[in-house]
């Protein structure tokens, strides 16, 4: 690779590249990031090679494996260009139809396209699925055409542009102002205003200044940040060499989980890409600027997602958060100042510097602007990453880009902002998210875990879920944090057992409040918050666990117990094959019944049990109806009969 | 893991004591246990002290400081697979092999480790056993993936 001294050898690079592709030249892009490659996008890779090189097309055709492409629930992806016509959940044996219809033949594959759940309609192209069509992908949007792994496929869609500008045309202190103008706010949860951050760092005494990339990821059911790293890395890094020219830093980390293997990988090839292109290292483009860049993996612990502790950690201690009194952007990792933002928030710098400030400010709601990536998880029927405008109701998120609650449940709640935010009824769904509006009902953006919960899910357990998860986490250092957690966990696993008592709730609350006053880091100020937005809005579900010892949605295993109806039962024999327990008791023509001392409330029973039927209950609250009589067991009529 | 392996880790970080936690996953990943002996000779090589090495290798939830089984199995308990159904997967791997979260059986066969997020929502719930993910799991399917280990 050619090392790349100036603006106008950039350009002459980017032509050289353009010039050497054809966009009307056949080509597949697969997405190989990590849920597809989970099921199977590796093999599908490999057969689809084969394939065109077994039918003589290996100078014809390109095969490109993408990022993720964002629809998770339909992987693995790949699209058809230049028709781009797209197909979901493709095994390695479609690869011969694919490679000589779709690509040869310039067919449509009809049945591997997408079918619209609500109209059964088939579609062809990606724009017009609904999952992608109401998305705005600004920051994503390129994951699912380039190569992670290729430099110049970020080059050819106008990569390190706004490096360039930046370096060549702009001073530090005119991108500051951008940055400011368009006020870009974190995205790793916060929502602090990154342009703030940066001149604090900027106006600070030091020679030595340092960005950081906060890739630890650690919100269980959010992966945004994990699938920009792995399908966009440049983004990434482009969007950091830029704040670092703006603060007069010469050193970056980027500390990422290291639960992200592929993140790591690809972040490691496109380092060393820019290095050898001069994107990296020293006088960048001609400019005199120096900057270099380390990646630090993190060995798994939820707090080391807060700034100072993050900071410590690269320190290569245990990663406890510190008082910020005075700010990380003044005095972070050794002591010096320290520019730390999440993923997004730096993949979103090289958008707005190419194309302004005024331009960024035109998307999203008046205090919160841009679009923010949500991972739209749990209960819903299109698992996957979102990218939508600040501002869209959460409605139209779970509904129109989701596809609403699979199996014709009832939604009954939204939580978002990971461990420390809250859970969102279904009377607010008309909420625009927004870093404010969230924060205002409860919950919070936090980094964009959208965990979608329908009918079945108990919020007392999901309560109960957290605060464990929290306690797990808590680093130790705070008593109200470390302690407190400890007794909230305990209470509320005795309330989902059925052993609560009268007064938990006001203890709860005031436990709550003192972690919320009393802890030093965002960990425990907001940990109570799982609890506290799931008794402001599902009060009444506390009160049943405790009052009744009744899970009223049927999920607390020591509060509820499965039971066969005998009216409905036709003796079929699967749940007693099924049963795991040997709990279930009958025979052919045999009326089934559960023994209520084998059971270990695995569930099987219930769900093996065929929809036509629906003999297995799960009851609640109330006692076990005793078994009918030996005789009446005897299914003798033929109304009976399979 | 023999000195000389460590030593090379080691070099390889440049020998500085910032570089602990990095020297410690590349041991965790080779040999899947940090023993005793490697953490003293960590410690004389990048001049820390050994109580602070106990306390990140405590602290970080990757370092295992006892031995791991043959198959490392990990339960997703995030909650996407928890809403999900993730207990029930659970409580099926502890009732199958006897062990619970962070244990090793006695036949060093399988280790069982819950962990917080896989980032394979759509795939929930999720089983991970030697790095290959096993999606959509029930008590069923469980109880069927984890004989094909043994």
């Amino acid at each position: 690779m050619p090392r790349i001294n100036s603006s106008s050898e950039l350009e002459k690079l980017r032509q050289g590249i353009l010039a050497n592709r054809d966009p009307q030249k056949p080509c597949i892009t697969l997405c190989a990031g990590s849920a597809c490659h989970a099921t199977g996008s590796g093999d599908v890779a490999a057969s689809i090679e084969a394939e065109i090189e077994k039918q003589g097309l290996s100078a014809a055709v390109d095969v490109r494996k993408t990022g993720c492409h964002g629809f998770c629930e339909r992987g693995p992806i790949i699209v058809n260009h230049p028709e781009e016509s797209c197909y979901f959940q493709i095994k390695p044996e479609d690869a011969p139809e694919i490679v000589s219809q779709a690509v040869k033949d310039k067919k449509v594959i009809e049945r591997l396209l997408y079918t619209d759940p609500n109209t059964n309609e088939k579609i062809i192209y990606e724009s017009e699925i609904p999952f992608y069509k109401n998305q705005e992908r600004l920051v994503f949007g390129s994951n699912g055409s380039i190569d992670p792994k290729s430099i110049d496929d970020y080059l050819a869609i106008g990569g390190y542009s706004g490096l360039e500008k930046a370096l060549s045309r702009m001073a530090p202190e005119q991108i500051l102002e951008e940055i400011k103008k368009s006020n870009l706010r974190g995205r790793g949860g916060g929502g602090f205003p990154a342009g703030r951050k940066w001149e604090e760092s900027r106006n600070a005494s030091g020679n030595e200044k340092y960005v950081i990339v906060n890739a630890d990821e650690g919100d269980p059911g959010a992966y945004m940040d994990r699938s920009l790293l792995e399908g966009n890395p440049h983004s990434v890094l482009e969007g950091l060499m830029i704040g670092a020219y703006a603060i007069g830093s010469h050193k970056g980390y980027i500390y990422v989980r290291q639960e992200y293997p592929l993140a790591v990988a690809n972040l490691a090839i496109a380092i060393k890409q820019a290095e050898e292109y001069g994107f990296l290292g020293e006088n960048i483009l001609g400019s005199g600027f120096d900057f270099k860049i380390s990646v630090h993996k993190g060995a798994g612990a939820f707090v080391c997602g807060e700034s100072s502790a993050l900071m410590t950690a690269l320190e290569g201690r245990a990663g406890e958060p510190r008082p910020k009194y005075i700010h990380t952007a003044v005095k972070g990792v050794w002591d010096n100042p320290s520019v730390l933002n999440n993923v997004e928030t730096w993949a979103n710098v090289p958008l707005i510097i190419n194309k302004g400030a005024d331009w960024f400010t035109q998307i999203g709601t008046e205090k919160s602007k841009g679009t923010k990536i949500f991972s739209l998880v749990g209960k819903i029927t299109n698992t996957g990453l979102v990218e939508v405008p600040m501002g869209m109701t959460l409605r139209d998120i779970i509904y129109k880009i989701g596809g609403g609650i699979p199996r014709g449940k009832k939604f009954k709640a939204v939580q978002t902002g990971g461990p420390s935010g809250g859970c969102i009824p279904e009377n607010l769904l008309d909420l625009e998210v927004g870093f404010d509006e969230l924060t205002k009902a409860g919950s919070m953006m936090g980094s964009g875990g959208m965990i979608v919960m329908d009918e079945d899910t108990c919020m007392v357990d999901v309560a109960r879920y957290f605060i464990d998860f929290l306690t797990d986490e808590s680093c130790g250092k705070c008593v109200p944090c470390r302690e407190g957690l400890r007794q909230m966990l305990k209470i509320l696993t005795n309330i989902t057992e059925g052993k609560g008592n009268e007064g938990d709730i006001a203890l709860l609350e005031e436990l709550s409040e003192v972690a919320k006053e009393a802890s030093l880091c965002a960990l425990g100020t907001s940990a109570p918050n799982p609890f506290l937005s799931t008794v402001r809005y599902f009060r009444d579900e506390y009160e049943a666990h405790i009052n009744e010892k009744r899970c009223p949605a049927l999920s607390c295993k020591e509060l509820i117990a499965y039971y066969i109806d005998p009216d409905k039962c036709q003796a079929c024999m699967i749940c007693a094959r099924k049963c795991p327990a040997d709990a279930v008791d009958g025979g052919k023509k045999k009326i089934h019944i559960i023994d209520q001392e084998k059971c270990t409330k695995c569930g099987t029973c219930f769900e093996v049990c065929p929809s036509r039927f629906s003999a297995v209950q799960k009851i609640s609250g109330e006692p076990v109806p005793s078994p009918i009589s030996e005789e009446k067991r005897i299914i003798t009529g033929k109304s009976k009969e399979k | 893991m023999d000195n000389d392996r460590i030593d090379q880790i080691i070099d390889k970080h440049q020998s500085e004591a910032s570089s602990l936690i990095q020297v410690l996953l590349a041991i965790q990943s080779e040999n899947h246990w940090l023993p005793k002996e490697a953490l003293k000779r960590i410690s004389e090589k990048l001049q820390v002290p050994l109580t602070r090495i106990q306390h990140v290798a405590t602290f970080y939830k990757a370092f295992s400081l006892v031995p791991k089984g043959q198959h490392e199995i990990h339960i997703c308990m995030g909650t996407a697979c928890h809403v999900r159904g993730a207990t029930r997967v659970l409580d099926t791997v502890q009732d199958l092999t006897g062990i619970k979260p962070g244990e090793t059986d006695l036949d060093f066969k399988f280790s069982l480790e819950t962990v917080n997020c896989l980032g394979c929502c759509a795939l929930g719930p999720v089983m991970e056993i030697d790095g290959k993910t096993h999606g959509k799991m029930a008590p069923g399917e469980t109880a069927d993936v984890l004989k094909s280990y043994e």
